[in-house]
């Protein structure tokens, strides 16, 4: 039976697991303790279940305990990492290399360091969304301190080469930090592996709770410092103060756990479940476009451009479905999605473009429902859509003189 | 962002979608916005000669609900009306007739905009009236 709305939006948040749920309760009203309280009981119990749960998050990730430190979410973690490390190594340098298409969390932090005499470089990607090796080479000053590229995108799911990158950092004496906040708990990632020196990830993004994320640090080749950005009682080794959300911790260590256990038949789960949807939509119409690479990609994504269809009226033909669009028609500026305008597809198709993000919980009935429903709507908006019966009469859009406003 | 009821109809159920023959002399077009701003309309209106009235409209529209709401409505309104008084629609009546809100409402302009870009189509392959034809 299939139940509506169909949740397909699991790059914005995932369900939570009821497994993660069972492991967070004890810790709201039994074990309510201050994990900082180090004379009683309460303390104690509260503490083991924040270090339980950093270990489960270092075991996921291939770090060790001690190099995970607790924060909000991950739009703190990259806070804190960027801005950070841009104040403690300002002798050392100021000059960050990023990329187009990372998180607003990234570039905005990047924006306001700016202001602060950071020089930021912005790497376009080519246009399957990758960066340019090459390209970040010859972008390494003297002063480069650190490199921020995303794992695994939020809207196309192309996952970047991080090693290499992270071989180049080495080799230029910059730290790398990734935002692998889509990565984390889908795909293998290894900080040791992949040469990474700070890395933020978060709860919900893997069936855990919102309101918890972390930040790895490493500790060792090389020891990265941190200024603090939050001051107070000095907790997580003095890198970010305030009381630690016990119960949300406990339940990311056990949403990591889960993750770390069933990641690989996860993986193939969403891959056979992505392809079905995919072969299912290309098999009934023409013109639609995959944007990002499809060999680098998380598993669980899919992002189609449907040519002269506007991405905002088919997800109100599809209002059964929750899905996200690249399209921005609701803005003043009529902005479409700033990852598909770099990857240089076009406002046209960037106004077209579809995120189907499969999770944990979803079901090949509701893939099958999805399919059907999105070949319906495309269909009848294309029987509405102007552009569609200009290109089927032999026009050239790219001739037309449009009255742009 | 939630829709009003009538922009959800007009969306279901769009009024006179199709398209005219462009090269009829009764016939003006308007094809307004622009692919990379996620608006395009293309609204045709086919004009009585003797009368002057709007007989029959039609649109085609890529763009959000909204944009396809106003389109559909203005061809509701065009027919029955003489060029002259289609010339009068203002956008703020799409507005009100569809409870647009501040972020929808250039869809409505550019409905507006397709309705006088039809006209003067019109106007311009029909010069002036041309006088009664003599026996």
């Amino acid at each position: 039976m299939l139940k509506f709305p169909i949740y397909l939006d699991n790059h914005a948040t995932t369900p939570m697991d009821p497994r993660v749920f069972e492991a967070m309760k004890p810790f709201f009203i039994e074990h309510f303790g201050n994990a900082a309280s180090r004379n009683h009981a309460f303390g104690w119990e509260a503490e083991e279940a924040v270090e339980k749960a950093r270990k489960q998050l270092a075991g996921l990730v291939g770090a060790t305990a001690k190099e995970i430190v607790f924060t909000s979410g991950a739009t703190e973690s990259n806070n804190l990492a960027l801005k950070g490390v841009a104040e403690m190594y300002a002798q050392k340098g100021n000059h960050i290399i990023t990329a187009a298409t990372e998180h607003k969390a990234v570039l905005d932090t990047c924006k306001r360091l700016e202001k602060h005499g950071v020089k930021v470089t912005y790497l376009p990607v080519r246009p399957d969304g990758l960066v340019d090796l090459d390209m970040l080479k010859d972008a390494f000053t003297d002063k480069t301190i650190l490199v921020s590229i995303m794992y695994g995108n939020n809207e196309i799911g192309t996952i970047q080469p991080i090693r290499e990158i992270g071989a180049l950092c080495r080799e230029r004496g910059a730290l790398l930090h990734t935002d692998a906040t889509q990565a984390v708990g889908k795909i293998p990632v290894n900080v040791i592996a992949d040469n990474i020196d700070l890395m933020s990830f978060t709860g919900h993004k893997m069936y855990g709770p919102k309101g918890v994320g972390a930040l790895y640090v490493r500790r060792k080749n090389p020891r990265v410092q941190l200024t603090a950005q939050m001051d107070g009682g000095g907790h997580e080794r003095g890198m970010r103060s305030g009381t630690l959300n016990v119960p949300g911790i406990a339940g990311f260590g056990e949403a990591a756990a889960i993750a770390q256990a069933e990641m690989e038949q996860e993986m193939a789960r969403s891959l056979a479940l992505r392809h079905k949807l995919q072969a299912a939509i290309e098999a009934e119409l023409d013109e639609v476009y995959i944007n990002g690479t499809m060999e680098h990609r998380l598993p669980h994504n899919l992002n189609i451009s449907f040519a002269y269809v506007e991405g905002e009226s088919l997800l109100m033909g599809i209002n059964d479905i929750a899905v996200s669009s690249g399209s921005a028609c609701t803005s003043a500026t009529l902005e479409p999605s700033y990852v598909l305008k770099a990857l240089g597809a076009g406002d046209d198709l960037a106004h077209s473009s579809i995120r189907f993000g499969i999770g944990r919980f979803t079901t090949e009935e509701e893939i099958d429902y999805t399919a059907g429903k999105i070949i319906e709507v495309v269909k009848k908006l294309r029987e509405l859509s102007p552009l569609y019966e200009m290109v089927k009469e032999g026009i050239d859009l790219s001739k037309v003189e449009w009255t742009a406003h | 962002m939630a829709y009003s009821d009538k922009v959800l109809d007009h969306y279901n159920n769009p009024r006179n979608v199709g398209s005219l023959d462009k090269k009829d002399p009764a016939v003006g077009t308007g094809l307004v916005g622009a692919p990379e701003c996620g608006d395009v309309m293309k609204l045709q209106i086919k004009v009585n000669p003797e009368t002057g009235v709007i007989e029959d409209a039609k649109f085609k529209t890529f763009g959000c609900g909204s944009a396809i709401a106003s389109s559909s409505l203005a061809t509701e309104m065009l027919k029955g009306k003489t060029v002259e008084e289609a010339m009068a629609i203002k956008n703020t009546e799409l507005v009100n007739e569809l409870s647009l809100p501040p972020v929808k409402i250039h869809c409505s302009v550019l409905a507006e905009d397709a309705i006088k870009a039809a006209i003067q189509d019109y106007k311009a392959k029909a010069p002036a009236p041309a006088p009664a034809a003599t026996a």
